[in-house]
C-alpha cells in the first residue's frame, strides 16, 4: 500500500523536478525584472517596479542592437528560405549516390563551429572587398550585410533539414500530373510542391529567425563595428549587468506566449470536433476565433504597457534607500564599537565637549558610497548654529580636507 | 477532334535496360486501345512516351500526323491517369477538376460551371466541396477522370486505373469507362495486366512481354488466334504440349506430342517456312476445348487420368495427368458428374481448336 503510493510518486516528482528545471530560470528572471535592486536578483525584494522596462526603453544601444537584429532576422529569412529550399527539392530529385554527397555538402555548415564560419565570412569579403578596392563604406565592410551572409550559411543548412523532411512525403507524380494538365512548371511549383511545403516553410521561416536572432558566436565577428541585440547583452554581462535584461527576458516570453496562443486557438478552432460544436452557435463561433483571442491578448498588452507606464515605485525605493542607510548606519556604529577611534583626528578636536561619536551626524556616514563623491542628494538639515553641540557636526573627520584645516568652529 | 497517334520503332533504354523495344503501332481516333502484359513488360515506359515524360531513345511518337519530339507533357493533347491518381490532396473535389482550366488562366465562375458539369458526368453532384479525403477509392478514380477531361484532351491515358478497387466496383467502373469514353468519343489508351478487362473494353489489344510488343489484335483475334506461345500462353489459360511436327500443309499441322496418336491442328505461326517437318513445337489446347470424348473420329483423341479438381462454381476446372503431363480442363457446372475418379478418361478436341507455334518464352504463372 505505502510503497505503491511511493511508487506511484515518483513519476509524479520527476514531472516536478523536470519542469522546475526547464521553467525555473524563466520565472525567476521574470520576477528579477520587478524588484527595484540595481543587481538582477531575487532576494532581498526590495520594491516591485516596472522603472526597469523604462530603462530598457531608454537604452540606445540595446535598441539599436535589437533593430540591427531585426533587420538581420528577416534579411536571413529571405535569403536561407529559398536556398534551403531549393536545396530540398535538389536532394529529392537526384539519384541515391549523387544525393549522400550533396547531403553532408550541405549539412557542412552545420558542423562547422560558428565562430570559424563567422571568421572566414569576414576575411573572405575582406578579400573580395580589397580586390574591387571597395571604399569602406561599401556592403563589403557592412555588418549587417556580413552577418546576414555569414548566418545564411548555416541557417540555410537548418531550414533544408525542415524542408527535407517534409519534401520526403511529397509525391512526386503530382507534380507530374500538374504538367500533364497543362500546368507549366512554374505553375507546377506554385500550385502543387509550393502550397504542401507552406507548413514547413512557415516552421522554417521561424526558426531561420530565431536561430539568427540568438546567434552570436557567428556574429560576434561579422557585425564588425555595429551591434546587434547578443552582442549587446554579452557587453553588458562584461561591463554589469542591470535587471533591464530581465526586462528584455520578460518581452520575448510574453511574445512567444502570445504567439503559441494564438496559434493553439487557431488549430483547435479549425479542428474538425470543434467545428461541428460551433457550427449553430454563433456567439461562440465569434469567442473562439483566434482573431477575437489575438484582440483580448491585445487590450491585454496594452493594459500592461500603460500599467508599466503608470507605476511609481519612487516611494517604496526611498524608503528602502533609508533602511539601508539605516542599516549601514548601525553597522558603522557597531564598527566604531569594535575598533577605537583614530588618535590623531580626535586629538585635534577633543577637549571641550564631552564623548561625542566620532561619526556623529546624519550625513557623516563616511562608508555610504554615496558620501565619497562629497555630494549627496538628500536633503541635510544645516546645523542651525555653528556652535553645535557635536564638535564634528559639520565637517567629516575622516574627509581628507577636514585632516589638514581642523574645523573653524571646533574649539 | 480526334487523333490518330503512331510509334515508330520506338525504343527506350535506362542505361542497359532496355524497357521498350522496336514498338511499331498505330492507334486509331476515337478507339478503344488497351495495353496488356505482365507486371514490368514496359507499359507504364510506352505511355509515358506517348504523354512526353519520357523521350524515347529512338524512334518517333507522331500524335495527329505531328511529332511529338520535345514538345512538353503540358503541350500536349494527353491526359494522363496516373497508376495511383494523383489527385492534389489540398485542393477541393472541384478544385481538382478545374486545375487544368486554372493554370489556363480560366476565371473562376467558368471553371466552376465546367467542375459541375464534370461532376454530373460522373455521379457526383454537389460534392464538388468535398476534401479528396473523404472520397471512396471509387469515387477518387471517377475524380480522376473527370479532372483529365476537363480541357477534353483528345487522349485519354489511363494507367491501371482500376487495380486498386474491389471486383465488383471494377466490373462497375469498366463499363462506366467505356459508356463515358461513348459518349465523349475520346481515344483511350489503357493499361492493364488484367485481361478481363482488356478484353471487355477494348477496340484492340497489344499484348506486351519485356518490352516487346507481341501481337496487336481485337479480343477475339487474340484470345483466338495466338501468334505467339507468350500471347497464347498470358492471355487466358492454356494447355501446353511440347512435341515436334511430323508434316505442315500450311494451314494444318500434324504434331507428335508422345500421347498416342499424332494431333492435328491448326497452324498459328506467323512467319513463312516455320514449322517444317521434324522441327520441334509446341502446341496448345484451352481448357475449354477439352471434352469427354464421345467417339467423333475426325477428333483429337488421348487418354488421361483424374488428379484433382478446382471448384470455382460456374466452372467446374479438372486437374489431369497425361502420360505424366499436367492438363487442365475447364467444364461448365450443370450438375452431372460424368468424371469417375478412378478410371482412365479418353478426352478429345476439335483440330481447329488445337494451336500449333513454333517454340518460344512462355508467360510464367
Ligand atoms: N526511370 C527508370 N529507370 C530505370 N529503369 C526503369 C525506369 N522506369 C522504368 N524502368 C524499368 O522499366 C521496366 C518497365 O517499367 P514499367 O513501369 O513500364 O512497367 P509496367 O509494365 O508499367 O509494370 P506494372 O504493370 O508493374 O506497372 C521495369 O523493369 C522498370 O524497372
Ligand atoms: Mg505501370
Amino acid at each position: 500500500m505505502n510503497k505503491r503510493s511511493l511508487s506511484a510518486m515518483v513519476p509524479s516528482l520527476y514531472l516536478v523536478l523536470f519542469f522546475t528545471y526547464l521553467f525555473g530560470p524563466l520565472i525567476i528572471m521574470v520576477i528579477t525584472a520587478f524588484n527595484s535592486s540595481g543587481f538582477p536578483r531575487v532576494s532581498p525584494w526590495e520594491c516591485f517596479t516596472t522603472d526597469w522596462f523604462g530603462k530598457l526603453a531608454a537604452d540606445n544601444k540595446l535598441i539599436e542592437g535589437l533593430g540591427n537584429s531585426l533587420i538581420i532576422g528577416v534579411g536571413v529569412v529571405v535569403v536561407a528560405i529559398p536556398i534551403g529550399l531549393a536545396a530540398a527539392i535538389m536532394l529529392s530529385q537526384v539519384g541515391p549516390k549523387l544525393r549522400a554527397s550533396l547531403y553532408t555538402i550541405f549539412i557542412a555548415p552545420i558542423l562547422v563551429p560558428g565562430v570559424v564560419i563567422g571568421l572566414s565570412t569576414l576575411i573572405f569579403w575582406d578579400r573580395i572587398g580589397t580586390f574591387f578596392n571597395a571604399p569602406y563604406e561599401s556592403f563589403f565592410y557592412s555588418g549587417t550585410f556580413l552577418t546576414i551572409i555569414g548566418q545564411v550559411t548555416f541557417i540555410a543548412a537548418y531550414s533544408m533539414l525542415v524542408f527535407l523532411s517534409r519534401i520526403q512525403r511529397f509525391d512526386h507524380t503530382l507534380t507530374e500530373a500538374a504538367l500533364d494538365m497543362g500546368a507549366s512548371p512554374t505553375q507546377a511549383f506554385v500550385k502543387v510542391l509550393l502550397p504542401f511545403m507552406a507548413p514547413a516553410i512557415g516552421s522554417a521561416t521561424v526558426l531561420a529567425f530565431l536561430a539568427s536572432l540568438e546567434n552570436y558566436n557567428t556574429t560576434v565577428f561579422t557585425i564588425v563595428s555595429s551591434s546587434t541585440f547578443t552582442t549587446v547583452l554579452s557587453s553588458k554581462v562584461r561591463y554589469g549587468l542591470d535587471p533591464s535584461i530581465s526586462a528584455v527576458a520578460v518581452i520575448i516570453i510574453a511574445i512567444t506566449l502570445i504567439g503559441a496562443i494564438i496559434f493553439e486557438c487557431r488549430n483547435r478552432y479549425m479542428s474538425v470536433g470543434w467545428i461541428k460544436v460551433v457550427a449553430d452557435r454563433p456567439a461562440l463561433k465569434i469567442a473562439t476565433h483566434p482573431g477575437t483571442v489575438a484582440a483580448i491578448l491585445a487590450v491585454m498588452v496594452l493594459a500592461a504597457v500603460g500599467f508599466i507606464k503608470s507605476h511609481d515605485s519612487s516611494a517604496c525605493q526611498a524608503e528602502i534607500l533609508n533602511q539601508k542607510r539605516a542599516l549601514q548606519q548601525q553597522l558603522m556604529e557597531q564598527q566604531a564599537i569594535s575598533t577605537p577611534a583614530p588618535a590623531t583626528p580626535a586629538e585635534t578636536t577633543t577637549g571641550d565637549t564631552a564623548p561625542a561619536n566620532p561619526f556623529g551626524g546624519a550625513n557623516n556616514n563616511i562608508f555610504a558610497p554615496q558620501n565619497l563623491g562629497g555630494s549627496t542628494a538628500e536633503p541635510e538639515p544645516e546645523p542651525a548654529e555653528p556652535q553645535s553641540s557635536s564638535p564634528f557636526g559639520k565637517g567629516n573627520i575622516f574627509a581628507p580636507e577636514n585632516l589638514t584645516t581642523p574645523p573653524p568652529d571646533g574649539g | 477532334m480526334t487523333k490518330e497517334i503512331s510509334l515508330e520503332h520506338v525504343w527506350v533504354e535506362f542505361g542497359e535496360f532496355t524497357a521498350v523495344q522496336k514498338a511499331n503501332l498505330t492507334i486509331a481516333g476515337g478507339e478503344f486501345f488497351s495495353f496488356l502484359g505482365p507486371s514490368g513488360c514496359g507499359k507504364t515506359t510506352l505511355l509515358r512516351c506517348i504523354s512526353g515524360f519520357q523521350e524515347p531513345t529512338r524512334g518517333v511518337v507522331k500524335i495527329g500526323g505531328k511529332n511529338m519530339k520535345g514538345v512538353g507533357p503540358n503541350k500536349r493533347p494527353t491526359a494522363l491517369i496516373f497508376q495511383n491518381l494523383a489527385l492534389f490532396p489540398l485542393r477541393s473535389v472541384a478544385d481538382n477538376i478545374a486545375f487544368p482550366l486554372e493554370v489556363r488562366g480560366v476565371d473562376k465562375k467558368t471553371r466552376r460551371k465546367r467542375a459541375d458539369e464534370l461532376l454530373e458526368l460522373i455521379a457526383l453532384t454537389g460534392q464538388g466541396d468535398k476534401k479528396i479525403s473523404e472520397l471512396s477509392g471509387g469515387q477518387k478514380q471517377r475524380v480522376a477522370i473527370a479532372r483529365a477531361l476537363a480541357v477534353e484532351p483528345d487522349i485519354l491515358l489511363l494507367d491501371e486505373p482500376l487495380s486498386a478497387l474491389d471486383l465488383k466496383l471494377r466490373q462497375h467502373m469498366r463499363t462506366e469507362l467505356r459508356a463515358i469514353q461513348k459518349q465523349v468519343g475520346l481515344t483511350f489508351i489503357y493499361i492493364t495486366h488484367d485481361q478481363g478487362e482488356a478484353l471487355t473494353m477494348s477496340d484492340r489489344i497489344a499484348v506486351m512481354n519485356k518490352g516487346k510488343v507481341e501481337q496487336i489484335g481485337d479480343g477475339k483475334t487474340i484470345y483466338d488466334h495466338p501468334g505467339t506461345g507468350f500471347v497464347a500462353s498470358f492471355v487466358g489459360e492454356n494447355n501446353v504440349l511440347e512435341g515436334t511436327v511430323l508434316s505442315n500443309d500450311g494451314t494444318i499441322v500434324k504434331v507428335d506430342t508422345g500421347l498416342g496418336v499424332p494431333f492435328v491442328v491448326a497452324n498459328h505461326a506467323t512467319e513463312k517456312g516455320a514449322l517444317v517437318p521434324g522441327d520441334a513445337c509446341q502446341m496448345f489446347i484451352r481448357p475449354e476445348a477439352l471434352r469427354i470424348a464421345a467417339g467423333d473420329d475426325d477428333r483429337n483423341r488421348f487418354e488421361c487420368n483424374f488428379v484433382t479438381e478446382e471448384f470455382e462454381g460456374n466452372m467446374r476446372h479438372i486437374v489431369l495427368d497425361a502420360s505424366g503431363r499436367k492438363l487442365k480442363m475447364s467444364m461448365i457446372n450443370d450438375g452431372r458428374n460424368p468424371i469417375d475418379g478412378s478410371a482412365p478418361i479418353a478426352l478429345d478436341f476439335a483440330p481447329e481448336m488445337g494451336i500449333a507455334l513454333p517454340p518460344g518464352p512462355l508467360a510464367s504463372a
